[in-house]
């Protein structure tokens, strides 16, 4: 699937929660116990994400030109936003991770559930993951 | 904890739900649970109509202007000093300065007397129980000074070890700074014996009231301290004002904080003379809009008494702390045997700003995380805390209300 594919499909999940906020907390938290665990290895200082107000753990992979995300947070809110982010980008080629164009944060209405601070750390975590796509695309343009 | 009166016969909260408009509202499909009151308590219509009739009717610059507004507004401003005088019991008015708020108040007396009287080698203590704005100026100062900064302890229930405090004092201790009730744990400290003991070694005290300015009786004269600050907006006034009580006698050796109008008396570019107290801490045109609205807020709480408010808060305290106590999981930080109405607590496995979200997704608003009093937190080995803070116009249904979404996140996250 796409980017846009996974994000249209985000929204029309999120579209069944009804704009029930309580419903819709339950839901980003069930989506982050979902979240393949990080490795205890990648728990480290380096790899918290700046700007987060809960703690965010976040590391890339390159595995047959496709990059793969996994992270972590202490909050179980923070763990299910990232999870979107991870089930949208991964297994996507660096190039198309840099030229993304996130719409469903929109779409779904996620100002309305996180606050300004919120807001800020989930840039954060995007801007992150679009660095680890950049040096793998320099990687590979180094490459080749 | 000590007992309370049957103040929720006394007390008519649906009347005083009346007085405060925003309380009826809706938050994401439900009503409003307003339970951040120690961060800033809501406002009731008294106050906001002092505001709009003080821009609507009489805004003028005070004290120089010799116009009928100018005149209108500087009574009303000065009728707020002396509504604070009454309120802390001061000796004068000349003891009541205007400030932005606690805050303010701390670090004009870290600067303005700390700097003139803290020498090298010398000694400020404050507690582990302090907000950061009572750690951080002192800090300042000490840093300056060459002087040393040394700390309370507090033990498992959040009170503070007197024993400790007293081996701490000696004739090195210039300043003692630690506040009435604490913003994390709702302790109410012994500050008159605090007081005493400082008095004994020549060192002056300064009493942060931010969480007692609503909720306590001060007297500043019987507790004999010689600093104390309050905040409006934590006693259902406006934000951006409060009030710092001094005494005289040291006010009148402190060098001016702020240069600049109002508080000089002659200025050549020679020199400058400084106008008498208050006004000598009181530079340039003060918050006067908010100081008008103030007294209002202060003659709320004295109409339905600081005692019957105290005691009527108090039983919500001990309705939530029995039921919040009973959920699983729940840890409650802090359990001083005298509290404000303030409820800290912490779910095994459940991160607090996780709970804080979960609640306002139900329309309770409760404050998570460190509180501005991370070397607390440290002090229990956690990042923070729940807190849920209560005020006159909470019920107890509106405890239950706390209870049941605590009971759901608990149940989701087990």
């Amino acid at each position: 699937m796409s980017i846009d594919e996974i994000q249209e499909e985000i929204v029309s999940e999120f579209s069944l929660l009804d704009g029930d906020m309580e419903m819709t907390v339950f839901y980003i938290m069930e989506l982050g116990q979902k979240l393949p665990p990080l490795n205890e290895a990648d728990r480290t200082e380096e790899n918290v994400v700046k700007g987060c107000q809960s703690k965010v753990w976040l590391t890339g992979n390159l595995e047959n030109d496709k990059v793969y995300f996994t992270a972590d947070s202490n909050t179980a809110i923070t763990k299910g936003l990232v999870s979107l982010l991870v089930r949208i980008f991964n297994g996507q080629p660096p190039e198309t991770i840099l030229n993304a164009d996130l719409f469903f944060m929109k779409k779904i209405g996620m100002e309305r559930f996180i606050g300004t601070q919120r807001s800020n750390g989930f840039a954060a975590m995007i801007k992150q993951m679009k660095l680890y796509a950049l040096a793998f695309k320099t990687k590979q343009e180094v490459k080749s | 904890m000590t007992t309370a009166s049957p103040a929720l016969s006394v007390i008519d909260v649906e009347k005083i739900r009346k007085e405060f408009p925003i309380l009826h509202q809706t938050v994401n499909g439900r009503d409003l649970v307003y339970l951040d009151n120690a961060a800033t308590s809501q406002k009731p219509l008294v106050v906001i109509d002092a505001l709009t009739d003080y821009y609507k009717g009489y805004n003028a610059n005070i004290h120089r202007g010799i116009h009928t507004l100018a005149e209108k507004a500087t009574k009303a401003f000065e009728q707020t000093r002396h509504t604070a005088k009454q309120y802390i019991n001061a000796a004068s008015e000349q003891e009541i300065i205007f400030t932005r708020g606690v805050t303010e108040g701390i670090n004009l007396v870290a600067t303005s007397y700390g700097r003139t009287f803290v020498k090298e080698g010398d000694e400020i203590i404050v507690s582990e129980l302090e907000h950061h704005s009572n750690i951080v100026p002192w800090q300042f100062v000490c840093e300056e000074k060459n002087a040393t900064l040394k700390v309370i302890p507090v033990n498992d229930n959040g009170e503070l070890d007197l024993d400790t405090y007293r081996k701490l004092l000696s004739s090195k201790t210039k300043i003692v700074s630690v506040n009435h009730a604490s913003n994390s744990l709702g302790t109410i400290n012994p500050i008159k014996e605090i007081i005493r003991l400082a008095h004994e070694v020549g060192a002056v005290v300064f009493i942060d009231g931010a969480q007692a300015g609503a909720h306590l009786e001060i007297d500043v004269q019987d507790l004999d301290c010689d600093f104390y600050a309050v905040s409006a907006h934590k006693m259902y006034g406006p934000t951006g004002t409060g009030f710092l009580y001094g005494k005289k006698e040291q006010l009148e050796k402190m060098p001016p904080y702020h240069g600049g109008g109002e508080m000089i008396k002659e200025v050549t570019f020679k020199k400058t003379t400084y106008n008498d107290l208050p006004y000598k801490f009181e530079a340039g045109t003060p918050n006067i809009g908010d100081v008008v609205a103030f007294k209002y807020a202060m003659d709320f709480i004295t109409g339905l008494g600081r005692e019957t408010m105290a005691a009527y808060e108090h039983e919500l305290l001990l309705y939530a702390t029995e039921r919040v106590s009973k959920l699983k999981g729940v840890k409650l930080i802090g359990t001083a045997a005298h509290k404000v109405s303030v409820l800290s607590f912490t779910v095994d496995g459940i991160h607090p700003f996780d709970i804080g979200q979960m609640l306002d997704a139900r329309g309770i608003a409760v404050r998570t995380g460190h509180h501005c009093t991370q070397p607390l937190m440290d002090r229990y080995e956690i990042e923070g805390t729940v807190r849920a803070s209560f005020a006159i116009y909470n019920t107890k249904k509106e405890v239950d209300q706390l209870v049941e979404g605590l009971e759901r996140i608990i149940n989701f996250m087990k």
